[in-house]
């Protein structure tokens, strides 16, 4: 039986960056308990002889000529961007004090 | 009285303006009136849009009425409007896919579905609401308010795509485009009764449809007859160069096969009943429509025989480790950067303060359920036990089909295990909520085709229950003829489509 607790919930919070508080990490982690609890019943269903399958219809290289297409202005790709500047995305500073 | 332009299939629509019956416009205006008169808003009325684009509508509609006067259609549905779930790109038009960590976007590019639409001229009439990023079963996990059911406004009308499936129920649009990636253009069907269809994967292009899970989604139709749909998936369907998961192989005439169906002959035709789905947990009303359509089969001449799939009772999990899995990944693109919102938490926060804020601020519930679970079945002391094992248990769910399909042509089971719940009932507990999809995901996982076509009215609740038909990969066709049979063979005894039994809904043109 999986068992996952709230601390573990809070580093996989971290790993998929979403910043939950304690009210949310309260609300949420006894559900995703029951859910893995629920799918758990999985393990071990299907031996070592069976292929994993990813894609449902088998396709094998996908090519195309390789021909120059129209794509987007630059004004079309930041005309959803919080913010930018000249022909940039305009984001946050990316290192920390440390580096 | 002659019926209404809106409670028209789109078949008869195309027809009337093709006879020059009626424009464009008016069937458009038609429309948008319906939608004032009953869609509401978040806290009354059917709620199925999140957007409603009237001018661009009415200039489409007017365009489409000038090929018209010059003899020169685009396509037989040229004119008929239809509606979008927001999952879809429209250039021009709001996308949200149900979140606000996209309110307000406006895509600069068309989704390949939207814009075979619109060179085909079918006027859009807006984009309907949906559960988040397409996680849900009922449309309640939509940030924008949930979407009421026709039938009962105090009901769920299934989901994600509740909005295009109640559009078209509330004679709001004629045609629909839904996704489907474990049954959220089928059980919406079913709780709606309406004709919801899912195509073989890759038969209709994924290009612009905001992906949840890449290789489960697919675009399909959402409409009233089993017709209508197969002319609009020949519509949007085939092989699209910006989508390498784009099936490069035609389908037989689905319009020829509905039509053919339509005729109520089924002799030769081998039906397998799905054991697994049956039993415990299945609503009695749904089981008693079911099998009375099966006799129905029976007498139309089709062999029907019952089929075990024995690992479609590890479908649900395999489903949610894997859909999650993948989610996680996709939505990892909503990083605050590039477009959708922006939340800066305060002092001098780095990109990840951001990131951690935004993505915070801008998911509902739901959607973090899964992106969490998802990152755990994906981390590395669990990767083998939960998503390895799980795309193991999806090859043995496609060799059940395989299997199945050596005996049968079709597969036939309930849609949903019961009729539309309460808005609220199930909404703060996941497992309940993903038992509805318990019929429809096996066909996800193994990419086959599968519609739902309106079985009547369950008798201890009134509410519609809906019959599903699995066919293998590249025979939809298979879809469309068995449905079209039990469709006609049912509104023949009905005296009359299901919907004409659904409540008139109260209008009320001040609610905007």
């Amino acid at each position: 039986m999986p068992e996952i607790s709230r601390d573990e919930v809070a580093h996989l919070a971290d790993l998929a960056r979403i910043d939950l508080d304690d009210a949310e990490l309260d609300h949420l982690a006894p559900q995703l308990n029951v859910i893995l609890e629920s799918v758990a019943s999985i393990r071990g269903v299907a031996g070592d002889d069976v292929p994993p399958t990813s894609h449902p219809i088998p396709l094998t290289n996908v090519f195309r000529a390789d021909v120059v297409v129209p794509g987007l202005t630059a004004e079309q790709a930041l005309s959803g961007a919080p913010a930018s500047e000249g022909q940039r995305f305009s984001v946050p500073r990316i290192l920390g004090d440390e580096q | 009285m002659s019926t209404p332009w809106i409670k028209k299939t789109a078949a008869e629509l195309a027809d009337a303006l093709a006879a020059g019956e009626v424009t464009s416009v008016e069937l458009t205006q038609a429309h948008l009136d319906r939608i004032a008169a009953v869609d509401g808003d978040a806290t009354a009325g059917i709620h199925a849009f999140l957007h409603v684009d009237a001018e661009g509508a009415l200039a489409q509609a007017a365009a489409s009425d000038e090929r018209r006067r010059a003899g020169a259609p685009l396509h037989p549905l040229d004119g008929v409007p239809i509606a979008v779930k927001d999952v879809l790109a429209t250039q021009g038009l709001p996308t949200t896919c149900g979140s606000k960590i996209l309110e307000g976007w406006i895509p600069p590019y068309d989704a390949t579905v939207v814009r075979k639409l619109k060179e085909a001229g079918l006027p859009i009439l807006g984009k309907t609401n949906m559960d988040e990023f397409a996680m849900g079963s009922s449309t309640e996990h939509s940030a924008y308010g949930p979407t009421r059911n026709p039938w009962d406004q105090t009901r769920i009308p299934g989901g994600s795509g509740g909005g295009s499936a109640a559009a078209v129920a509330a004679f709001e649009a004629p045609l629909a485009i839904g996704t489907d990636t474990g049954g959220s253009i089928r059980q919406p069907g079913a709780v709606t009764g309406t004709v919801g269809t899912k195509p073989t994967y890759g038969a209709v292009s994924r290009y612009g449809l905001v992906a949840l899970a890449n290789s489960l989604d697919q675009a399909g139709p959402v409409t009233r007859t089993v017709l209508d749909s197969a002319l609009l998936q020949e519509l949007i369907g085939g092989h699209d160069p910006r989508d390498s998961t784009s099936v490069d192989q035609a389908l037989p005439s689905l319009v020829d096969a509905a039509r053919q169906g339509a005729a109520g002959d089924l002799t030769g035709v081998r039906i397998g009943v799905i054991a697994e789905l049956s039993g415990e947990g299945w609503q009695a009303g749904v089981m008693a429509r079911f099998q009375e359509s099966v006799d129905l089969l029976v007498k139309a001449g089709a062999e029907v025989v019952e089929v075990s799939c024995p690992n479609f009772v590890h479908a649900l999990a395999a489903y949610y480790l894997i859909l999650p899995a993948e989610c996680s990944s996709n939505l990892a693109k909503f990083d605050a950067m590039r477009y959708g919102l922006r939340v800066t938490p305060d002092g001098d926060p780095s990109a990840e303060d951001v990131m951690k804020a935004s993505r915070d601020a801008g998911f509902g519930d739901e959607v973090k359920r899964r992106i969490i679970i998802g990152t755990y079945a994906l981390s590395s002391g669990y990767y083998d036990a939960y998503y390895g094992q799980a795309q193991k248990v999806r090859t043995l769910i496609s060799r059940d089909f395989e299997a199945a399909f050596e005996s049968v042509d079709v597969l036939v089971s309930p849609t949903a295990p019961t009729t539309a719940f309460a808005l609220g009932e199930k909404l703060d507990d996941p497992i309940a909520m993903y038992l509805n999809d318990l019929a429809t995901i096996p066909a996800n996982l193994a990419g086959v085709p599968g519609i739902s076509v309106p079985a009547g009215l369950a008798e201890e609740d009134g509410l519609p229950v809906g019959f599903q038909i699995l066919a293998p990969a590249l025979a939809d066709d298979r879809c469309y003829r068995v449905g079209a049979a039990l469709e006609a063979l049912l509104t023949a005894e009905w005296g009359g489509p299901l919907l004409d039994k659904a409540p008139a809904l109260p209008e009320n043109g001040a609610i905007r």
